[in-house]
């Protein structure tokens, strides 16, 4: 109890003022808000508390609904996946993509909201954010085009690139945002003292954005992960990533559900580890701007 | 490593940096730092939209199809008059859409708003709710589809273990003609409520007790104080919300292809426009056709964004 009541003051510091003490209402509403909390976090947990038991059981034991909670767990279908089915080296192409997809759109996209930012160039800025907009079918089509001319289909750089196209507007648009929340004067006074433009950004400003960079650095790794669409046309047999992989998984005849339900464990597992970590970045990266008017 | 040549024109950026301050090639860099800075991932973009783009507006003139490789004839809005007068199809997959974008984005926002108000004060365990809203949203949405499927088998599912409980007879859910856009509905909505909620969350952090102190004060009850105070204020955050999500529920593939494969089911009870472009294009190769549909659906993305930031703008005043 102690500790979680420690807790508490950590995670909102950040966020709320301490001045909201108010008194919480009465017993009754303080009743009904634990009840609709604990409806609330089983209707999100419970799902994938049950993939993760399946995971666990053997195809008998997933068709008799008497051992829905009380079976014997065996790890054969994550041995059956990683091994038979090649999961590891599908884990290491996500892996691979989502890393340089992301550590790219950092190198261009960073300097390219700073300037956005300080230059106040909307029009520009919208050019990039139009890519959240358009549908990625429409671009698949002159993508794929391309690049089969160029041999170039299944290789990695193409998938690089067509993840860099979801990456590089993401962060542009979270670090315009923070940007323009860092005071224009650090770089100011930084250039009376005899910086350049350039050596203000480089030595105080770019210091200063390392968390922001961190927000957008991991949500643009996540949405690389779990990306699909882009893997389903343009990745090869030897390139292929885990939302892929697991969607091969059902083509086959029938259904291994439990072969099934260890694949998704396997690559929504190392994706929930690094948001359960980086928290704090993912909810300010995914509410970036949404509160600017 | 092809991949490399559009940040090429990137190098001179930082790379060189202070160090050689004084000498031309700084003052020239730092005199034209904005399109320095801003150039390289606007090229890249613009490569990459710009030119689909293009391209796909002209495929959509011609009939493309087969091949992209092969020879194709200019046919001036065929395709759009077989698109616009597809009552098969295309129009079933533009209802379908907008439904589900309407009715997901609809429950979406009335329990994230729910749910936000739950966790605006602070209270006791907040983080454990933090991480359990944290979850859906990180999740891989192949996934996610996956496990529902397993969830809302008709014969060995949970779901329906559970309603048998109850004695309510097993639902077909996913496999159901009918019920089929309803159950993808409801995992777009299990997924992507927390999104809203954080965005909500986030807008009721940064309002201003006063209002809501001065109303309290003058003896307006909590739904009181809540429609007439808090609601409006909320508006251009909730509009941001609906916003954000509309974009994404419009072009919802992942979980759909996963659960339904090809075509959104046999009898496509869940193709929606994305899905239905989507199979154009690379099941059955139909360029010039996809490419009239997805310019339509581009439209209609556009039209709805537009027509919320209006609606934003009359928020703000």
């Amino acid at each position: 109890m102690t500790v979680l009541n420690q807790d508490t003051p950590s995670t909102a510091a950040g966020s709320r003022p301490a001045r909201r003490r108010k008194p919480l209402g009465t017993r009754a509403y303080k009743v009904f808000r634990v009840a609709a909390l604990v409806v609330v976090v089983l209707f999100l947990l419970a799902p994938l508390f049950w993939m993760l038991l399946a995971s666990l059981k053997t195809n008998v034991d997933i068709y008799d609904t008497a051992k829905a909670f009380l079976f014997s767990p065996t790890f054969e279908n994550y041995a059956n996946v990683l091994q038979r089915n090649n999961y590891f080296v599908f884990v290491v192409n996500s892996f691979w993509v989502a890393f340089v997809s992301t550590a790219l759109s950092i190198v261009l996209g960073v300097p390219a909201a700073y300037a956005m930012s300080r230059f106040t160039m909307h029009r520009s800025a919208l050019v990039v954010l139009m890519a959240r907009v358009i549908p990625g079918v429409s671009l698949l089509v002159p993508w794929y085009y391309v690049f089969s001319n160029l041999r170039m289909v299944g290789k990695f750089e193409v998938l690089i690139l067509s993840h860099m196209f979801v990456a590089l507007p993401l962060i542009v648009y979270i670090m315009m945002s923070y940007f323009d929340s860092l005071p224009l004067e650090l770089e100011e006074s930084a250039e009376v003292d005899g910086l350049t433009p350039i050596g203000a950004f480089r030595l105080i400003t770019l210091p200063l954005a390392v968390s922001g960079i961190a927000t957008a650095g991991f949500l643009s790794f996540i949405f690389s992960w779990n990306n699909f669409m882009f893997a389903l046309v343009l990745s090869g047999a030897k390139t292929k990533t885990l939302p892929v992989a697991i969607f091969d998984f059902v083509s086959y005849a029938s259904i291994d559900w439990g072969g099934l339900m260890a694949a998704a464990t396997v690559v929504t597992i190392p994706i929930m580890i690094i948001a359960l970590f980086t928290q704090k970045y993912i909810v300010s990266g995914l509410t970036a701007g949404a509160t600017k008017g | 490593m092809s991949v490399l040549n559009p940040p090429r024109s990137a190098q001179p950026r930082s790379a060189r940096g202070p160090s050689g301050r004084g000498s031309n090639f700084s003052a020239w860099a730092n005199r034209h730092r904005k399109w320095l800075f801003a150039a390289p991932a606007m090229i890249f973009v613009g490569v990459l939209i710009v030119f689909p783009l293009a391209w796909t507006l002209y495929l959509s003139l011609t009939d493309s199809q087969g091949s992209v490789r092969a020879a194709t004839e200019f046919i001036g809005l065929k395709n759009y008059l077989t698109v616009l007068t597809d009552t098969d199809r295309f129009w079933p997959a533009v209802g379908r859409t907008l439904s589900f974008t309407g009715l997901a984005l609809a429950f979406e926002v009335v329990l994230g708003m729910g749910i936000a108000l739950l966790l605006w004060r602070p209270f006791r365990g907040e983080k454990w709710v933090r991480v359990a809203i944290l979850l859906p949203l990180v999740a891989t949405p192949v996934a996610v589809g996956m496990m529902w499927r397993l969830i809302f088998d008709p014969n060995i599912g949970f779901v329906n273990q559970l309603l048998g409980m109850v004695g309510i007879p097993p639902q077909p859910w996913l496999s159901g003609q009918d019920t089929a856009l309803g159950t993808t509905i409801f995992m777009d909505v299990w997924q992507w409520t927390p999104m809203v909620v954080l965005i909500l969350l986030a807008g009721l952090t940064s309002l201003s007790d006063e209002p809501d102190e001065a109303a309290r004060v003058d003896g307006a009850n909590a739904f009181q104080r809540f429609f007439y105070i808090t609601l409006p204020l909320m508006m251009p955050t909730v509009i941001v919300a609906i916003l954000l999500r509309g974009i994404d529920a419009l072009k919802t593939f992942d979980i759909l292809y996963a659960t339904k494969g090809k075509g959104g089911g046999s009898f496509h009870e869940v193709e929606t426009l994305n899905v239905y472009a989507y199979g154009l294009s690379f099941d059955y190769n139909q360029y010039g056709l996809s490419s009239a549909v997805l310019i339509l659906f581009f439209m209609i993305i556009i039209g709805s964004m537009w027509l919320l930031t209006m609606r934003k703008k009359a928020a703000n005043k």
